[in-house]
This record gives C-alpha cells, sequence and structure tokens, in this order.
C-alpha cells in the first residue's frame, strides 16, 4: 500500500465530511432561525409591541432574507465568532469551549472503563463460544445498550448511591476537591453510558475474535506448536481488534447523544446540558453552536478512526476498493 | 412458516413477548386495572412509602404510584408504536424506490442518512420539538422523520439483492409495470428484515420518547409517562424516596428489554 493512495483515502473522506457538515449547518440554521418564525417575538413575548419587535429583529438580523442570513451565519462560524447568546448577552464561544472541556472529561473517564471492560468480555465470549458465558455476554449486553441512560443512571444511583452508599450521587464537587475526588464524583454518571456502549462494543470484539480464532494464520500458529495462551496474545488479538476501533468511533455519536440525557440526571454542566438548557430557553444561538459542536465532534472522531485504522492495518484499505 | 414459528420457541423470546403483552395489556385495559387515580393527588399523604394501602407508595403530591405506572404504558405504548408503523411504510416506500430506481435519489438519500447518523437521534428531536414545540404527535413525526432513512436503507440494501434474482428481469420482460414489480413482486420476498429491522427500530423509538420525555421535550404534563413522571420526582432521590421513581426506571427498563429480546428472536429465526 502506497502513502499516496492512503492519503488519498484521507482526503476523500475528509471531502465527504466537509459535505456532510455543510449539510448539517444548514440543518442547524432551518431548525434555528427558520423554523421558530419571529425570534424577536419569541424573546420579548406576545404583549410587546410591535415596533420594539421589528427594532430588535434588526439588530439581531433576524430580518434579513434566509439566504443572506445564513450566508452571514457561515461567515462568522468560520472566524470562530459563534455569535451572542440571547439568554446571556454575552458570546457564545466561552460557554461552548468549557462546557465541552468538561463534556471531553466525562466521556474519557466512560472510555476508560468501556474500552478495556467491554473488549475483555468480548475476547471471554468468543473464547467460550457458544457456552454460557458467550450467551450471558451477549444477550445481556444487547440488552443493556436499549436500556435509556436516564432510567439506567436512576437505577444505579438507588442502588451504589443511596442503598449502598460506595458512590457520590452528584457529578459536581465543590471548587478546589482534588483531581482524584473530582474523577470518583465522574463513575456514577460515566456508568449508564458505559452500559449503552458495552453491548456493541463486545459484540463486534467478540465477532472479531471468532474469525481471527477461525482463521488460516491461527491455525497454522496453532499447528506450529505454540501454546494457546501464546497463539491468541500474538496473532488472534492484534488482528481481531482492528474493527472494534471503528466501532468506537461509530458509537460516539451515541455517547455524545447520552450526554444530554446523563449531564440532566446528574446536573453536570458539560455540552449537553448545556444544548439542553439553550433548547428549554430558546437561545438559538447556543442550540446551533452546541449541535454543531456535536456534529463536528462525530466526524473528527470517525475520522481519526479512519486515520488510527490506515495507520494499522493497511490491508484495511485495499479491502475498500 | 411452521419451522419459523418453532424457531421463535426460545425462552428469550417467550419470555419478551409475555413482558411486552403485560405492557400491552396495561396500555388498553388501564383504567380498568389501577386500584386507584392515577391523577388525584392527596396533598395529606405525598411521599407516602409502600403499604398495603399504596403498593408502591406515593408521590410528591400524594398520587398513587402503582396506578401510575399502569397508566403510563398507555402513553409510550401509543407514541412509539405510531411513529415506528410510520417510518415503516415511508420508509419501505422509500427503500423500494430507491433501490429500485437507482440514480440521484439513491444519492441524495445515502447523504442525508450520513447527516441523520452524524448527529445523535435526541439532539436531532431536540432541535426540531424547539422549533416545533413539543407535542406527542410532534415527537411522533420526529421519529418517524429520523427513522425513515434508516429503515429506508436495510430496505434499499435488500432490494438490490433481490434485483439480481431471475424473477425481477422476467417480470421486466412480462412488460409488468414498476409499481406493481416493487410491491407486489419484490416486497413480499424482502418482509423479514423490513419485520426484524421495524423491531429492531420500535425499540429504539420507545428510547427515545422515554428520553425525550425525560428531558421535558416529549410526552407532556399532566400524564403518567414512566419518564415523565422521573423527570419530575428524581430530584427526591437524595431524600430516600426512591420509589417515586424506581418503579417508573423498572418499567421502563422491562419495556425495552422485552422488545429487544422480541426482535433478537425474530432475527433469529427469521435469517
Amino acid at each position: 500500500m502506497t502513502q499516496a493512495a492512503t492519503l488519498r483515502a484521507v482526503a476523500r473522506r475528509a471531502a465527504l465530511s466537509a459535505l456532510t457538515l455543510l449539510l448539517l449547518s444548514m440543518v442547524v440554521f432551518a431548525a434555528g432561525q427558520i423554523l421558530p418564525g419571529d425570534v424577536a417575538r419569541s424573546i420579548l413575548g406576545p404583549l410587546a409591541d410591535a415596533r420594539a419587535v421589528a427594532a430588535l429583529n434588526h439588530q439581531l438580523g433576524t430580518d434579513a432574507p434566509p439566504v443572506l442570513m445564513y450566508g452571514r451565519w457561515i461567515g462568522h462560524l468560520l472566524r470562530g465568532d459563534m455569535g451572542l447568546s440571547y439568554a446571556y448577552r454575552s458570546p457564545v464561544a466561552p460557554f461552548i469551549v468549557n462546557a465541552l472541556g468538561k463534556s471531553l472529561l466525562l466521556a474519557a473517564v466512560t472510555s476508560v472503563i468501556v474500552v478495556p471492560l467491554s473488549i475483555g468480555a468480548g475476547i471471554i465470549a468468543a473464547l467460550k463460544h457458544g457456552q454460557w458465558q458467550d450467551r450471558l455476554i451477549t444477550l445481556g449486553g444487547l440488552s443493556l445498550t436499549v436500556v435509556p441512560e436516564f432510567v439506567s443512571g436512576i437505577l444505579l444511583i438507588l442502588v451504589f448511591g443511596v442503598w449502598l452508599r460506595w458512590l457520590p450521587i452528584s457529578a459536581n464537587t465543590r471548587p478546589g476537591t482534588g483531581a482524584l475526588e473530582q474523577l470518583r464524583h465522574l463513575i456514577l454518571p460515566a456508568l449508564p453510558l458505559v452500559l449503552i456502549l458495552f453491548g456493541y462494543i463486545s459484540r463486534i470484539a467478540r465477532a472479531g475474535m471468532i474469525e481471527a480464532l477461525e482463521s488460516d494464520y491461527t491455525r497454522t500458529a496453532t499447528l506450529k506448536g505454540l501454546a494457546r495462551r501464546q497463539v491468541v496474545i500474538r496473532h488472534v488479538l492484534r488482528n481481531a481488534l482492528l474493527p472494534t476501533i471503528t466501532v468506537i468511533a461509530a458509537q460516539t455519536s451515541y455517547l455524545l447523544g447520552g450526554l444530554v440525557v446523563v449531564e440532566t440526571l446528574f446536573r453536570y454542566q458539560g455540552i449537553g446540558s448545556l444544548i439542553l438548557t439553550a433548547a428549554r430557553g430558546k437561545d438559538y444561538p447556543m442550540l446551533e453552536a452546541g449541535i454543531l459542536t456535536v456534529g463536528v465532534a462525530y466526524i473528527v472522531s470517525a475520522i481519526l478512526a479512519d486515520v488510527i485504522i490506515a495507520v494499522l492495518d493497511p490491508r484495511s484499505q485495499a479491502a475498500r476498493r | 412458516m411452521k419451522r419459523t414459528i418453532r424457531r421463535l420457541a426460545t425462552p428469550g423470546f417467550l419470555f419478551g413477548s409475555a413482558i411486552v403483552l403485560f405492557w400491552v395489556i396495561c396500555a388498553l385495559f388501564g383504567p380498568y386495572l389501577e386500584p386507584q387515580n392515577p391523577y388525584a393527588d392527596d396533598l395529606m399523604n405525598p411521599l407516602a412509602p409502600p403499604s398495603f394501602a399504596h403498593w408502591f407508595g406515593t408521590d410528591q403530591i400524594g398520587r398513587d404510584v402503582f396506578s401510575r405506572i399502569i397508566a403510563g404504558a398507555r402513553s409510550i405504548l401509543s407514541v412509539a408504536p405510531a411513529a415506528t408503523l410510520l417510518s415503516a411504510v415511508c420508509g419501505t416506500t422509500l427503500g423500494l424506490i430507491t433501490g429500485y430506481v437507482g440514480g440521484w435519489l439513491d444519492a441524495v438519500l445515502s447523504r442525508l442518512i450520513d447527516v441523520i447518523l452524524a448527529l445523535p437521534l435526541i439532539v436531532v428531536a431536540l432541535v426540531v420539538l424547539v422549533a416545533l414545540g413539543p407535542s406527542s404527535l410532534n415527537v411522533t413525526l420526529v421519529i418517524a422523520l429520523v427513522f425513515t432513512p434508516i429503515i429506508a436503507r436495510t430496505v434499499r440494501s435488500a432490494v438490490l439483492a433481490e434485483c439480481k434474482l431471475d424473477y425481477v428481469p422476467a417480470a421486466q420482460l412480462r412488460d409488468e409495470n414498476a409499481l406493481h414489480i416493487m410491491f407486489a413482486e419484490i416486497l413480499p420476498n424482502i418482509l423479514p428484515p423490513i419485520v426484524v429491522e421495524v423491531t429492531v427500530r420500535l425499540g429504539y423509538a420507545i428510547f427515545t420518547v422515554a428520553s425525550l420525555s425525560f428531558l421535558g421535550f416529549g410526552i407532556q404534563p399532566p400524564s403518567a409517562d414512566w419518564g415523565l413522571s422521573i423527570a419530575e420526582n428524581y430530584g427526591l432521590i437524595v431524600g430516600g424516596y426512591g420509589w417515586t421513581v424506581g418503579f417508573a426506571a423498572l418499567a421502563t427498563a422491562s419495556l425495552v428489554v422485552s422488545v429487544n429480546l422480541v426482535a433478537e428472536g425474530l432475527q433469529d429465526a427469521l435469517q
């Protein structure tokens, strides 16, 4: 595999992503600025004077034709200007940056728990293919993926927070709390996300393992007289876990959506609760910026996964042709 | 057919169907099963723990939690199946057309799916519901809108596989009309994957409706909806009033897991 071909594949991916992003921005803009109708009216309320409404619309620039408004909005966005929040009357960007940092921390805690756990479970299920351990992990994992985060969150809070008192219920800590203690407060909020992702990741890890275990190179290694442990560690794992990376990246979208619910349940001020607060308060600039941030985060993680796989396994490029 | 039914008789499928049936009965005959009025408050008796009078206790304005759990089955089991059915009809039609006719429509659909999948379902639904206003009808429409291209994609790939079989060119040579080929020739042959996909979607529809209700953008008060009840009462967990939300959480979990078990059973039996 030549480097040029790899570059071409990544460039193609980036071009498609840019197109997706463009469409996404149109959808978000349409939903945020055209569907609600009169922005100033919705801010000032039904009793406001018509002249005041017109003046505010002019001030906000929401009296221009939609195409012009969209162009202006995109132009500002590209220069890093996300506009002014209707609710706070101050620039949106700092809110987004701050909330994104908190959400990434929660997402990181989630990944640190879920990735080893589900890959381990997938490996066990594959090694015990068809036995009760396999069925338990497969069916249990699949059942957990469909339980809404706020439902598992409530049950986890009741068991680990209220009944056993092992973990703190609140995601927030007082200022000046140590980093380790802060992380401990994030375990309970991370667990509902872990439960959702566990089923997806372990299923793919299991499928990859089973395929690798049944392959010719595994048989060759076994026939060479290598011990089972050696075969698994040296030959099976590396080949089996590549597809898992793609799935982990693909689940980022779920993870980000789950953040809205989990952050609300645990009152954690991340990008998810920022979007929800903006949605409740009809703060459209904040809402649009938050949603675009989520979309960009998803696309970036998809590209990253592609790059990682291209680096680790040149075959995947050849196979895609 | 007989073989399919025999293959369906797995413990998981039977267990799942039984629980789903239980909640469907609650949804249909709720008013006859509720021991008390699920909407009647009793301000003299708020947050009462489970007892003989109130099996699951009472919530913060004294409403009977047990009755509200039964009543709550109705809202979620009307919105989620309605949304799924709507998207099944639209998605199947769209998938048949894009798969059979192809061309630019096909390209547009694939791009559209990419955009929809680039955003979490909850977030897409939030954006639309903020603009249109939250109501059961709007929630149904939003979920149907998002699921339609996803179902269409499954149908499309099934159609593409069918078009390679001899009976489709044969029908074309007989000069059958395209609509007849799509709906009378191809559709009956691709029903199994559609049934599986729609059941899986039903599970996600329940997931989404419940989550939206929890966030305040789904089913609206004074409904006894489970997600809404949890949203109204979860602030009380710290005080030790776990029964106000715990039973609603268990009810939601049992419903989604059961629908998923049914979908799994169908998939194993049909494919």
